[in-house]
Parts: C-alpha cells; sequence; structure tokens
C-alpha cells in the first residue's frame, strides 16, 4: 500500500451558501465519504481543511496577499488514502462531495524517497 | 448465608484480596507463594468451620490465618527469607516478625497495584486477562478454561508464562508514575474492555460465568474510577460502556441459552438502573476535552438503549461509527458503520459502501450484504446468507443465518 495525497480545489465562490440546515448536510457529506474511506481502512490521515486567504512568499522577500479568493481552483483541503495503485486511489476520490459545487480532487502518490 | 455458599463467595471475594496483599508485599517473583498461602487459608477454613462452625467474624479469621501463615512461611524458609527480607525490611515490627496489613485501603491500593502490574506490556494480551482472573478476580483455571472455550492445560502454560515474564521484567507492584500513568492506564484499559467482551460476546454456554464476567471486569473499572489518581474520563467512558451494554444482559439470552437478535429482545427485561448508571459516568466522561474510543463506543452503546428507530439515533450512530473509525479501524466497526449508514442514508448507498468492504472471510460481512439486498434483490441476499452460512462458526450464528434463508425462501414462493 501507498499513500496518495487528495488535494481539494475549489472556486470559493461557488461555495455554497446556504441555511445552516443545508450547510449541515454538506458537513454530514463530507463526514460519510470519509467515513467510507476508513471502514475500508483506507485512511492514511484525515488532513483539514484550509482556511481562505493567506500569504505567497516570493524571492527577495517579495510577500503578498494570496491566492486570492476570486480565482478559481483555491487550494481548499487535504487529507492523505492508502491504496495499491493511483488508479485506485483515484477511484477513492470518486463521490467527494466537492463535485457538487464545482471543486476537483488533485490525487498525488507520496513518493516516501 | 449458609456455609456451603459462603466459603465460595468468600473465595470469589477475599482470595484475590489476600493474594494482592500478600504479593505485593513479597514482590510479583513470589506470586506463588501468595497464590498458595491464599489456597491454604481457604482450605484450612472449608475444614476447620465444617466441624466447628463458622467463626464469628469469617472475613477477619481468613485475614488472621492467612497472616499467620505468612509469618511462618517467612521464619520457615530460609532462602526466601533471605532473598526478600531487604525488599520488605520496613514491613518489619521491633520483635523481628512481619507486619501484614490487610487493612481495607493496603487491600485497595495492593489490588491497584497488581492491576498496572499485570497488564504490563511485556506480557500477552490474552494472559493478561488469564491473569487479571485468576489474580485479581480469583476465578478457578477450570473457570477461565471455559470462559477461553480451551482445557486447563493450556491455560495453565500461559499463566505460568505470564509469571515468568513478570520476573523476567521485574515488573514492581507499584502505581506507574504521573509520566507513565497514562501510558499504562491505556493497557489495563484494553484489559478491562477484553476481560468485559469476553464475558459478553463469549460463545460459551455458561452463561452465569458470563455474566460474572462482565461483572468483574466492572468491579475493576470501578476501583480506578474510586482512586483519584486513576479517576481519568477514559475509565468513566468505559464503564459507561459496559453499563449499557450489561443493561440488556437478560434481555439478550433466551431461557435455553440462545441469543435474541437486538430488535426482538423485550425491552421490559432492559435493567434501567444500569442504563441510568451509564449515563451518569458517561456524564462524568465529558468532563475534559479528550475522546477517546471509549466514549464513542459508549455514545455508541447509550444510542442502542433507545429501542424507537428514529432519524436522530441512526444519524447519530453513523457519524459516531465514523468517528471511531478514524481513532482505530475495526472490521466490525466498519460492518457496524455501514448497517447504520443503511439505516440513516437508504439501503442503495449502504450496498455500494459494503460492496466496497471487500471483507470476504468474514460470516458476517456476507450476513450484512444479505440484509442489505433483503428486498431491493432477494436472489443475492441469499446467495449471500449462504456464504455467510458455510463461513459461521458457532451453532447460534448458523441458527441465526438458517433462519434468514428461511424467511427469504418462504417470502419468494
Amino acid at each position: 500500500m501507498k499513500d496518495f495525497l487528495l488535494v481539494f480545489r475549489n472556486d470559493f465562490a461557488s461555495i455554497p451558501k446556504g441555511s445552516p440546515e443545508e450547510l449541515q448536510a454538506l458537513t454530514k457529506k463530507w463526514m460519510d465519504w470519509v467515513g467510507g474511506i476508513t471502514a475500508q481502512n483506507k485512511l492514511t490521515d484525515r488532513g483539514s481543511s484550509l482556511a481562505g486567504g493567506g500569504k505567497v512568499v516570493r524571492p527577495n522577500n517579495v510577500i503578498t496577499d494570496g491566492p486570492y479568493t476570486e480565482i478559481k481552483e483555491v487550494v481548499g483541503g487535504y487529507t492523505i488514502v492508502k491504496a495499491e495503485t493511483i488508479e485506485e486511489a483515484a477511484e477513492l476520490a470518486s463521490g467527494c462531495p466537492i463535485f457538487n459545487y464545482g471543486g476537483n480532487v488533485e490525487v498525488r502518490e507520496i513518493n516516501v524517497m | 448465608m449458609e456455609q456451603q455458599e459462603l466459603i465460595p463467595h468468600l473465595f470469589r471475594t477475599e482470595y484475590r484480596k489476600i493474594t494482592a496483599v500478600l504479593c505485593k508485599l513479597f514482590g510479583i517473583s513470589h506470586i506463588e507463594i501468595a497464590e498458595d498461602i491464599a489456597s491454604d487459608t481457604f482450605l484450612l477454613a472449608s475444614e476447620t468451620w465444617g466441624y466447628k462452625g463458622l467463626p464469628e467474624n469469617p472475613v477477619a479469621w481468613l485475614y488472621k490465618v492467612a497472616s499467620n501463615k505468612a509469618k511462618d512461611y517467612f521464619k520457615r524458609d530460609v532462602l526466601f527469607h533471605q532473598k526478600i527480607a531487604a525488599q520488605i525490611s520496613n514491613s518489619f515490627t521491633g520483635t523481628g516478625e512481619i507486619a501484614i496489613d490487610l487493612s481495607d485501603k493496603n487491600i485497595v491500593d495492593s489490588q491497584l497495584q497488581m492491576m498496572f502490574a499485570i497488564c504490563h506490556p511485556s506480557i500477552p494480551v490474552n494472559a493478561q486477562i488469564g491473569l487479571s482472573l485468576r489474580i485479581l478476580c480469583g476465578f478457578g483455571i477450570e473457570e477461565i478454561a471455559d470462559a477461553f472455550l480451551t482445557n486447563k492445560e493450556t491455560i495453565n502454560k500461559r499463566l505460568f508464562r505470564a509469571k515468568e515474564t513478570l520476573r523476567i521484567e521485574k515488573v514492581k507492584i507499584e502505581f506507574p508514575n504521573k509520566q507513565e500513568i497514562n501510558k499504562r492506564l491505556e493497557a489495563v484499559l484494553i484489559t478491562l474492555y477484553l476481560l468485559f467482551n469476553e464475558g459478553y460476546y463469549s460463545s460459551s454456554q455458561n452463561i452465569p460465568l458470563r455474566q460474572d464476567l462482565c461483572l468483574e471486569a466492572m468491579r475493576l473499572t470501578h476501583l480506578l474510577i474510586q482512586n483519584p489518581s486513576t479517576n481519568e474520563p477514559s475509565i468513566n467512558a468505559l464503564m459507561a460502556l459496559m453499563c449499557f451494554h450489561s443493561s440488556r444482559f437478560e434481555a439478550r439470552i433466551d431461557k435455553k441459552g440462545d441469543p435474541v437478535l437486538y430488535q426482538d429482545q423485550d425491552t421490559g427485561l432492559w435493567n434501567q438502573e444500569l442504563i441510568a448508571k451509564g449515563m451518569y459516568y458517561l456524564g462524568q466522561a465529558s468532563q475534559g476535552n479528550e475522546i477517546s474510543k471509549y466514549h464513542l463506543e459508549a455514545n455508541i452503546a447509550y444510542w442502542h438503549t433507545v429501542k424507537e428507530d428514529t432519524e436522530e439515533k441512526w444519524e447519530g450512530i453513523l457519524q459516531l461509527y465514523n468517528q471511531l473509525l478514524q481513532v482505530e479501524y475495526s472490521p466490525i466497526a466498519a460492518l457496524n458503520r455501514t448497517y447504520a449508514l443503511s439505516k440513516a442514508n437508504g439501503k442503495p448507498e449502504a450496498i455500494i459502501a459494503a460492496e466496497k468492504l471487500k471483507l470476504i472471510d468474514n460470516h458476517l460481512y456476507h450476513s450484512l450484504l444479505g440484509e442489505l439486498y433483503t428486498n431491493i434483490d432477494n436472489v443475492k441476499a441469499v446467495m449471500h446468507f449462504k456464504t455467510a452460512l458455510k463461513l459461521a462458526k458457532s451453532v447460534a450464528d448458523k441458527t441465526i443465518i438458517s433462519n434468514k434463508i428461511l424467511e427469504l425462501s418462504v417470502q419468494s414462493n
């Protein structure tokens, strides 16, 4: 089994800003999705979601605000899963609630060397 | 209490106290001597009380005799005397005799310290359970063998090896220091949890014995709760879990000793007092920020004390299993989670999730799939139940599965 990083990217602007009930339903979808991976004993690290905004540091001490939330595909969080192959890891990513609001999941094998 | 009942009763309650105190005094290397003295004391009691009648205070009599026997042993056995004289020098009285402290406080302290010694990480877990049953609970070898569904020789060997390990590792009978206590407590909790499960889930037909195992696990857990330095939230959570589970003890086994499925249980037989106790300990467990697997399991067990199927109940159970699996994966938790998923989110979603688990060697897995496919695809349901029947080992499990197949075939005709 190898570890794979799942990077969740989405367009912050398109995240539903619904009622508390709708947000609760969304939270449940995430918990059930992760629960499904855990039930297959394929979760390495639950990971975290990331707060919006931040800083980008460039050479020569150039520090700017960003990434701007207006741009599409901001990294919104990560999870680490276990799988035999990258195909299997990609299969685990299917059903991720992020697809319901226009996001995507990048699947990358973690290099142990 | 009649005399013939009194001796076994006292054996159960006092043997372990005498053993713990003597063991604490002599050190773990001399665990057999402590056991021998305790056993001899009871032998003498059954002989003497038989023709002289009961003493006024049987417990005090036992302690007195055990103390004298220990002192005699100490005088007689020079080698033993030399070996342990150094380590127990502060237990000598002015007259050169050893003092044997059988006060309530020393008994409880000795038992708690023995608990930590027995649950030492160097000993395999099932040997820890065996030793706990022998030393802390005063169970006979035969009873332990019965509980583990094995024979006396196996248990004797297992206990012998465990005692050897305690000797070699020079495990001390003492409270672990503050830094270590939480880690060591974790090992104690695992043993108590398994001791309880041994009684609760064992397929042994000896129902009173199984119930005793559960009660003993609860008694030992209670000792830890009463002691301020071990009264941690996770201990209270474990106690809550045990209370909730054991509240159904009467209802889950019928008169013939066969298991009664949860949905068929008579809720009138559920012990409300134990449920209330469970609620109390769950409340105690919530002090602090720690969420151990015992917290999650106790909360799941709480929901099972509510018979009525509500959306809230199954959603609650599902999320608790989602969390539990992250703390500690186990196939049984994965299966239970998937069952909860079917109740909370519907069968079609649960079938997709279940097919991914691929626990194909587990009869419970096929039983779950059979259950999920029932009334959705009965051909598949029967197929899975038949696989489950082939994999199941106990008669009780086979009966339950056969009944499911029968129900489905009656339905389809």
